[in-house]
């Protein structure tokens, strides 16, 4: 098997300042626009102080708040993205990778980890959004479907954390075919009988809803976290009138039948680990 | 006939037939020498113009008002076809349709999504545009072949599942996200045949099988080239650029390996001779899954997923 174990523990505070208010101290909250300190921010689980709102947090901070201590291996790092197509709009896309990479020091839109919750061992896939808007391209698909093969190899759970606005464009028909390619690997996963947690997060949404985000043992997603498959903004135009409140929320899905459960960020990793537990022999 | 703005020379070509015919009608003339030889001009114009299209010049085709659709198919390569309605569980889609077809003696489940052909039969069937609902019942008759052991044959044509509320309410998502697990544990060999237009997770939603075969003017992609133009040109008028830059069709789906074989249309396009074109798709059909049903159905599943997992391009160092 190709693939590397890198040891990483609490390194990561310092890309969340990096993507939040300049100054590095102080944050706003998108929803109340309250002004919170970082401090407190980290503290919290990444919630809003004044009105509990779930920032949008990238994976360092989702493995800080589920592995115990903070303590995870990561796997199969070292994937990188190919400009196979030659792509390029207003951007090409190597700049784009460039920059992303530069901005997020991440190497794409997911972060594989595996450790404990609550002495139990899982692997966990984390997408990060601030890299180009999560998307899903050829390296999520191949470290989904590896950490899924690793899953199946050693019988540890999985979870994914899903964020992200869908296929990566600029990777054409092979992003589209990542779709396929989790879902079959999760098919596999399936008949071995290993558990899947899946966990949606503002927002989820495009290919990626359609494929692994959906195919949980468990779905579950935060609290007011868009879920979708087309964006609102694509409905709207193609109904051509305004959209009923709370359209395409957690709550929405929760209501239509999609999820088992809307968890708190504070109870997520209690919750994951009474999953575990129901899952074990 | 209906001409599209690249095929122009060939309708000056009609122009010249039908005032020749004036002529000679009114004058008395006999012009059929003439006509015969404008007519070969019309079949090498065409040859030539459909020798080398771009990408933008195939999406168009492959929307073409006239283009054949699922059901015309059926009736062309089926000795009998019953279709079957319903996903058991909340309605009927009219965007896809499937059922039972006998082809060359066998027993075959078709399924494929449907568009219509004139302004009214188009909102029955949604413009091609399937709801939750369509991907179940293709889930549901999927599952009956299975049962009884019939080989599975999918129609993709499609600009994309349907985006509105109820689409929404019912779980578009899911239902699409469905169809791929299930359809990779299906014990039945399964060939897709893109026949139109292949536009993102509308389009796989029933096309993950063991071999994927594209007519030879469709297009498959992660979306239309009018929304990618929209959302990276961030304007409607970077289409045809989009279209190159999205290397959507059958060639270069074929290049990245992850279409498995083009099938030739007539000069002119599918539209051009639908029944030649039916004969093309039927003889195929008939191939593929005699190739395919040498495989046991574990060893077909393992291929089908190792196919998928094989699609990726990326860099790896440590
Ligand atoms: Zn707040």
């Amino acid at each position: 098997m190709t693939w590397l174990k890198r040891i990483r523990n609490g390194i990561l505070t310092k890309t969340v300042e990096k993507q939040e208010t300049p100054d590095g101290i102080w944050s706003q909250c998108p929803d109340c626009k309250k002004t919170v300190r970082k401090k407190e921010l980290s503290s919290n689980a990444y919630l809003c102080p004044q009105c509990d709102h779930h920032l949008r947090i990238g994976s360092a901070e989702y493995f800080e708040i589920l592995f115990d201590d903070n303590k995870f291996t990561e796997i199969f790092s070292g994937y990188r993205a190919k400009d196979i197509l030659n792509f390029s709009d207003l951007k090409p896309y190597t700049t784009r990778l460039e920059q992303s990479k530069k901005k997020t020091d991440l190497e794409d839109a997911i972060f594989c980890g595996e450790g404990k919750i609550n002495g139990e061992p899982l692997v966990c896939c984390c997408m990060d959004f601030s890299f180009i808007g999560g998307s899903m391209g050829s390296v999520v698909g191949e470290k989904i479907s590896k950490s899924i093969d690793y899953c199946i190899e050693h019988k540890i759970p999985l979870m994914i954390i899903s964020k992200s606005g869908g296929a990566r464009m600029m990777e054409a028909a092979f992003s589209l075919m990542q779709m396929a390619k989790t879902a079959s690997k999760l098919s596999l996963l399936a008949r071995a009988k290993i558990p899947y947690i899946s966990l949606m997060t503002d927002p989820t949404s495009g290919g990626v809803t359609a494929s692994y985000a959906m195919l949980g043992d468990i779905n579950i997603a935060e609290p007011k976290a868009l879920v979708a498959f087309a964006g609102p903004r694509v409905v709207k135009e193609t109904i051509k009138r305004e959209l009923p409140e709370g359209f395409q929320t957690s709550e929405f899905l929760l209501e239509k039948g999609f999820l088992d459960k809307i968890v708190h960020r504070k109870e997520l990793k209690q919750t994951i680990s009474d999953f575990l537990s129901y899952f074990k022999n | 006939m209906i001409f599209l703005d690249f095929e122009k020379p060939l309708l000056d070509l009609y122009d010249q037939i039908e005032k020749w015919q004036r002529i000679g009608k009114s004058k008395s003339l006999d012009v059929s020498d003439r006509i015969t030889d404008i007519e070969h001009q019309i079949e090498n114009t065409r040859k030539n113009i459909y020798k080398d299209l771009n990408g933008w010049q195939r999406v168009q085709l492959s929307r073409h008002p006239e283009r054949p659709y699922t059901l015309f198919y059926l009736s062309q390569i089926c000795d009998k076809f019953t279709e079957l309605h319903g996903d058991r569980n909340f309605g009927d889609d009219k965007a896809i349709v499937g059922g039972f077809g006998s082809l060359d003696g066998e027993t075959v489940m078709f399924i494929g999504h449907q568009k219509g052909s004139n302004s009214k039969t188009r909102q029955y069937r949604n413009f091609g545009m399937p709801n939750p609902e369509g991907y179940r019942k293709a889930l549901r008759l999927m599952k009956l072949a299975e049962k009884f052991d019939k080989p599975i044959v999918c129609f993709i044509d499609t600009p994309g599942a349907y985006p509105g509320i109820e689409a929404e309410e019912r779980g578009q998502a899911e239902a699409i996200a469905r169809n791929l697990f299930e359809m990779s544990q299906l014990k039945v060999p399964i060939l897709c045949i893109v026949i139109g237009e292949g536009a993102s997770g509308g389009a796989l939603g029933i096309g993950l099988g063991d071999k994927i075969l594209m007519l030879e003017n469709t297009w498959y992609s992660v979306i239309s080239p009018e929304s990618c133009s929209s959302i990276l040109w961030r304007s409607w008028e970077f289409k045809e650029i989009a279209a190159e830059q999205l290397k959507l069709t059958a060639k270069d789906m074929t290049g990245f390996g992850i279409v498995d074989g083009i099938i030739e249309e007539p000069d002119g396009g599918a539209h051009h001779d639908p029944e030649k074109m039916a004969q093309f798709i039927k003889q195929r059909i008939i191939k593929e899954l005699k190739e395919l049903k040498k495989l046991d159905s574990e060893e077909r599943i393992d291929l089908r997923i190792d196919k998928y997992a094989n699609i990726g391009e990326y860099d790896f160092s440590e």
